[in-house]
């Protein structure tokens, strides 16, 4: 009985990360906006796992198993970052311009 | 609506708050603690869902661990609030009516019942949810057999091991590559 | 390895011995037998030049120096021991195929091949009547020549390399008869030629030799698109490559003297005409001789250059039905054998007497299977390996001696010139007199090569009354003869007597070559000798052993054809004429070459007249020159490389694209900002699209 309403909770949280993710330019604000989306995923694996079997349930370690790597290895990019820039704001990071 | 309902709306709202606050302050380690407050709200909302161990996990792992080094690499970095990170109006907009298109779309999901997601597997009208999710109830039956933790650790090592194994291959090569990004001279 | 029988089940007699009982492993060794002595010596002969690799240089220093001393024995062993032993295979496949309760060919699925869809190619080894005949020869007459060079490559820095090539040769070469497809036996076929390529070029630090064995290489490529042509061909026909689908149901597939089986057969004939230097492609043999002699034996006389009448006999079937094909065939043939004859009465090289003989012998052979006897064709074939491989295994240690003489007083006139011979009988009684015996036998004498030519010629009358065209072949076919007899004549006269013009401080080191050299000789004297006897005709007393040993493979193609002997009168004439084509021939060369001053090769006179015309060989190679080579080069180079190639593919293709991309490039660069956040806006976008796509679908 909580499987809609917990799916458009995880529709609103996923939108609200995007948005964050747009409107920052603070590269581990980014970050933290990307884990809200993650966790959002999380939700619907987890409210979909009570009538879908144990799969999604495993699926939400897996998903936090990557997104701790990810954190700490974006981290650690963000780290060097800043010791080459001065800064993590994405107006400085443009190495890919064309 | 039942107890449960009522709280789970209550925990609903105090996510959704905690995420706009989140993207909207102006102070990313406020931000973190938002952030905080949302995964808090989130864990709440697992154990509504049956899912207590999941919850614990969710506080531990990320609660704890991740966001604790979020908030080390700010205060590290000394990234507090000088100057503001937040872009211009036109990005606002664009990003709203992005994310908010997004979010529409999925959010029709709303009034999604299980007899629903029974259809969309079957192919077939006629047959309801209790017919055709048997895996959900296999779910059940596990968790009351062998509790909430057995009833996830026995897929974990067994059909799902080398998924399992892999994963641990990544975390060990994240350790690796977060080592070898942060260090000065290696 | 998966071994399984093909065709009808090949069960042994029960009494026969369990030794002789045919065991599939045979079949394949025979050809992994010549290819493990090309590996072993081909190893042996990289060992030998530089340290190997991977090794502590100390001991890798040890082992070349192991190599290098003991390398000499090795590669005699291995090298000649292979072929002994495949010789001995190649018997008990003899004998254990005379057990089999059937008729029909033993094929032996190695592996698959080409799995692609319908075209389905097995790696497969056929041993029937017509490959067995083959096997002994190449294994037989191989092993003795190999014998030969033991000798006569002794005190030769690539040794190891020498007996590599050679092996591998066999090896490709028994492919080639084995195999039991168009695409198996091409395998070999192109492999015989790559080994040919090798060994022509293998004194390559001499450009003339390379250039001779990029000649050879490249005349046979036109060939080898003939062969490649008619096997695309018989495939969009029949569905298969392998010989026994084809020959069972391409008969019946296509209407007997269509166009498409006389394309099919011309296509063969050309690829055929490519390997055994028949017009237009027989350029490349007479340079061929620029490889060792022995090579020239094995390879350009007795076993690849036969190659193209063994394909012709193998798919008799179809040049049968093909009237006009096998007519052709039997024309290039005689014209060939006539042509060649006449440019080797004024040769002096003794090598390239040889050659064009042996071109001239294979025109008899083609004359053979395109009368429709198969069984005299492939009999002279087998005559022709016997004689031929004595008369250059002689010419071998005629050379060899020479070499060795004019190296002793630091000569460097040339060793392979007969003008610088003469009265070699008495420094070489033995090579004198299997030398006599091997022309003689040529020359058309009562010895083997007697009774080979002799069935040819009579078939070809026999052929006449059906159609007139085979009289004027068998009257090309006598001439033939008659200058055969007479250039066999010049060669052993001017060769072996008369006074000695070799300088009177080289005279005496000359000497007859080592038994390893001359026991070879020996044996092919008495296989000359005695080889007449394996298809005896009636009149002499036989039984037409061959013809009858492969009328299962020739019965087919013959119910077609209908070869017939003159019986009678009319074949003692036959045989008469013959006889004294050869004796008034082998007198008149005698005679004339005997009677007239030679002078010896650095004084002589320019060559006049038509002698000068046949000297220079009808000036056939200037011709293919003018005509071919030089518009090509000038074609490729005016048109091809400063058209085509640089402006075309260069110009538009190169930096065209190069030129679009860069352009494209330009644009999509604009949209690379840098900027994350564009980025992942457009992301969202897109997987909002996506989203979109999937609700508005479901």
């Amino acid at each position: 009985m909580l499987l809609g309403p917990s799916l458009a909770l995880s529709a609103v949280l996923f939108g609200i990360g995007v948005i964050g993710v747009l409107v920052r330019r603070n590269a581990i604000v980014i970050f933290m906006c990307v884990e809200l989306m993650l966790n959002a995923v999380n939700l619907s694996f987890v409210a979909l796992s009570q009538y879908h079997g144990v799969g999604g349930r495993v699926m939400v370690f897996f998903v936090m198993t990557v997104a701790a790597a990810e954190a700490a290895v974006g981290l650690a990019i963000m780290i060097a970052v800043f010791r080459h820039l001065e800064s993590v704001d994405l107006k400085n990071i443009n190495l890919l311009h064309g | 609506m039942t107890v449960v309902q009522i709280v789970f709306y209550v925990f609903a709202v105090a996510a959704v708050i905690g995420a706009i606050m989140c993207i909207t302050q102006r102070n990313p380690i406020a931000s973190a603690f938002w952030l905080v407050s949302v995964l808090m709200s989130l864990a709440g909302v697992f154990v509504l869902l049956q899912a207590q161990f999941i919850g614990v996990m969710q506080v531990l792992v990320y609660a704890g661990a991740i966001m604790v080094l979020f908030l080390f690499v700010i205060m590290l970095l000394d990234l507090g609030g000088k100057t503001s990170d937040r872009r211009g109006a036109p990005s606002w907009v664009l990003a709203v009516v992005v994310g908010g298109a997004i979010t529409v779309s999925m959010a029709q999901l709303a009034d999604y019942t299980p007899d629903q997601l029974a259809h969309e597997i079957s192919g077939s009208t006629e047959l309801n949810a209790d017919v055709v999710l048997l895996e959900g109830q296999r779910l059940q039956e596990a968790i009351e057999a062998r509790g909430v933790v057995g009833a996830i650790a026995e897929p974990l090592f067994g059909f799902y091991l080398i998924p399992f194994q892999i994963t641990g291959l990544l975390l060990l090569t994240a350790v690796v590559g977060a080592v070898v990004l942060a260090k000065r001279r290696i | 390895m998966l071994l399984t029988l093909a065709g009808p089940a090949a069960q042994a007699l029960e009494a026969v011995p369990r030794w002789l009982v045919l065991h599939p492993h045979w079949v394949w060794l025979t050809v992994a037998l010549p290819l493990a002595g090309f590996l072993i010596n081909g190893k042996l002969a990289i060992a030998a030049s530089g340290p190997v690799p991977l090794l502590p240089p100390k001991l890798a220093q040890r082992i070349t120096e192991m190599v290098r001393r003991y390398q000499h024995g090795i590669v005699t062993v291995v090298g000649t021991g292979v072929l002994l032993a495949a010789f001995v295979v190649s018997l008990m496949l003899f004998l254990g195929f005379q057990f089999l309760d059937t008729q029909s060919a033993y094929v032996l699925r190695l592996w698959s091949w080409i799995p692609v869809g319908r075209f389905q190619v097995d790696m497969a080894l056929q041993v029937d009547q017509l490959s067995l005949v083959m096997l002994l020869v190449v294994t037989g007459v191989g092993s003795l020549i190999h014998l030969f060079s033991v000798g006569y490559m002794r005190e030769d820095p690539g040794y190891a390399r020498y007996f590599a090539y050679l092996n591998l040769f066999i090896a490709f070469m028994l492919v080639l008869v084995l195999g039991s497809s168009f695409l198996v036996m091409f395998i070999g076929w192109e492999g015989v030629g790559l080994c040919s390529y090798l060994l022509i070029g293998f004194w390559f630090e001499d450009k003339a030799n390379s250039d001779a064995g990029k000649k050879a290489f490249l005349v046979n490529r036109i060939g080898d698109v003939g062969f490649m042509i008619a096997m695309f061909m018989i495939w969009t026909t029949v569905g298969s490559l392998d010989f026994s689908t084809v020959l069972r149901e391409l008969p019946a597939a296509v209407p007997v003297g269509g166009a498409l089986i006389t394309a099919i057969t011309m296509f063969l004939f050309l690829g055929a005409t490519g390997k055994s230097a028949q017009i237009p492609l027989y350029v490349w043999l007479p340079d061929a001789m620029a490889g060792p002699t022995p090579v020239s034996a094995l390879i350009h006389a007795a076993t690849m250059v036969t190659a193209g009448v063994y394909l012709v006999a193998r798919t008799g079937v179809l040049f049968a039905m093909a009237p006009i094909s096998s007519t052709i065939v039997a024309g290039v043939g005689v014209v060939t054998a006539l042509f060649a004859a006449s440019m080797a009465l004024r040769q002096y090289d003794i090598k390239k007497v040889l050659a064009y003989s042996t071109i001239s012998q294979l025109g008899y052979m083609f004359l053979g299977v395109g009368t429709g006897a198969f069984a005299a064709g492939i009999f002279h074939l087998i005559t022709h390996a016997f004689f031929k491989a004595l008369l250059f295994l002689g010419a071998g240690s005629v050379i060899h001696a020479m070499h060795h003489a004019y190296h002793e007083v630091h000569s460097s006139e040339d060793a392979q010139d007969m003008r610088n011979m003469g009265g070699l009988r008495k420094a070489m009684p033995w090579t004198t007199v299997l030398m006599w015996i091997a022309a003689l036998a040529i020359a058309g004498m009562p010895l083997s090569g007697f009774f080979s030519k002799d069935e040819i010629l009579a078939y070809a009358f026999g052929r006449g009354h059906d159609n007139p065209v085979f009289y004027l072949y068998y009257v090309l076919g006598i001439v033939t003869a008659l200058m055969t007899a007479f250039y066999m004549a010049r060669l052993m006269a001017m060769t072996f007597h008369g006074k000695s013009r070799t300088g009177a401080d080289a005279e005496p080191y000359l000497h007859e070559a080592p038994w390893i050299m001359t026991g070879p000789l020996v044996v092919l004297g008495i296989l000359t000798v005695f080889g007449g006897m394996i298809n005896l005709p009636t009149w002499a007393g036989g039984h037409h052993w061959l013809q009858s040993w492969l009328l299962p493979i020739t019965a087919t193609a013959e119910m077609y054809l209908r070869p017939e002997l003159p019986h009678g009168t009319t074949e003692y004439v036959l045989i008469g004429l013959a006889l004294t084509a050869a004796l008034v021939g082998l007198v008149a060369g005698y005679r004339l070459t005997v009677g007239q001053t030679i002078v010896p090769a650095r004084d002589a006179p320019e060559e006049r007249g038509f002698w000068k015309v046949l000297y220079h060989k009808y000036y056939v190679d200037e011709l293919y020159d003018a005509v071919i080579v030089r518009p090509l080069i000038l074609f490729s180079q005016r048109f091809l490389w400063k058209g085509v190639d640089t402006r075309v593919v260069d110009g538009v293709f190169v930096n065209g694209s190069a030129g679009i991309s860069r352009f494209l490039g330009q644009i999509g660069s604009r949209f690379q900002t840098g900027q994350l956040g564009f980025y992942v806006l457009l992301f969202v976008l897109g997987a909002l699209w996506i989203l979109r796509a999937m609700v508005g679908g479901g």
